[in-house]
């Protein structure tokens, strides 16, 4: 499906605030609503708009430790990915799986409730995973931003 | 922080899995009428725990076909500030995430791209002219997954 600027201006107002009702959605896109509403299902039935989901903040949960774990495999083993991924999915502490071409083959975010805990996590969850020749860790400090906005 | 019971998890799960749902809707599916799943929502929310609503979007149809992950290591640390990095990394579109972390890099950073010569170009253009830049090192996303995480 081949997209105009109108879909560009409604998504990109989407993209900023994905709560919008159609209403607002559409005066801020400078269309009228049955335009918005058209060209929401438009996308919809494209496939690029594939719907929304909430975020959860773990540390408002008390998840007050995040890491970013980066992961080389053996690759000389077959079915290393595959049974690397089956295990660490599950770890209920793992909040994100993401393969990579690159130095990295895997990174793992985890979170923890504290220091102490992510110390257990990493012994017994991680360091246990199978096929790892190298991890290297990441502490998260702060995130800047957070988005998954496209430049249209 | 607040205390989470098993009604909390399950409307934190509905939707983590579709953040369209109407407080309604979630209430149906749980077995809660609608105001008592609105006042709970509404509790997640002004605690925090719900950060925000995502929009899921197919980046590759709208001709966003290439995500890098960058760690970035800053080269003069002291005479650089922090918020002249952060500030300028933020402001670049294609960024769509900026975290700074403890470990063997300094930055991690978020790129999406046209392609692989799109990415070449902010690459040049974009970051390796972010001030106190050092060493950077780039992974090709292949795929990923968020996983429920620890919510029982």
């Amino acid at each position: 499906m081949q997209i105009d600027d109108t879909d560009r201006r409604i998504l990109r107002q989407l993209m900023a605030e994905p709560g919008l009702t159609t209403a607002d959605l559409a005066s801020r896109a400078g269309v009228t609503a049955a335009t918005a509403w058209r060209r929401l299902e438009k996308l919809a039935s494209a496939g690029i708009l594939r719907g929304q989901h909430a975020e959860i903040d773990w540390r408002a949960l008390g998840w007050a430790v995040e890491v970013s774990l980066r992961f080389t495999l053996d690759k000389t083993q077959a079915n290393a990915f595959d049974e690397f991924l089956t295990a660490a999915r599950a770890v209920p502490e793992v909040i994100e799986i993401q393969t990579f071409l690159g130095r990295v083959d895997v990174r793992l975010n985890v979170i923890a409730r504290d220091m102490g805990h992510y110390q257990q996590i990493y012994r017994d969850r991680i360091l246990t995973l199978p096929h790892i020749a190298d991890i290297e860790s990441l502490m998260l400090i702060s995130t800047i931003k957070d988005t998954r906005s496209v430049p249209l | 922080m607040i205390d989470l019971d098993d009604t909390d998890r399950a409307i934190l799960r509905e939707l983590v899995r579709d953040g369209s749902q109407s407080a309604g809707a979630v209430g149906r599916t749980l077995g809660l009428s609608q105001p008592a799943a609105w006042r709970r929502i509404r509790r997640l929310e002004e605690a925090g725990v719900i950060a925000g609503r995502r929009l899921d979007l197919d980046a590759e149809a709208l001709g966003f076909g290439v995500t890098v992950f960058l760690g970035v290591k800053l080269a003069a640390k002291g005479r650089v500030s922090l918020e002249d990095f952060e500030r300028a990394a933020t402001a670049i579109p294609e960024v769509q995430t900026v975290q700074h972390v403890l470990g063997l890099f300094d930055y991690r950073l978020r790129v999406t791209a046209r392609d692989i010569a799109d990415f070449e170009r902010v690459l040049r253009r974009r970051i390796m002219t972010l001030p106190g830049v050092g060493n950077v090192e780039a992974n090709v996303l292949l795929s990923e997954e968020r996983r429920p995480g620890p919510l029982g």
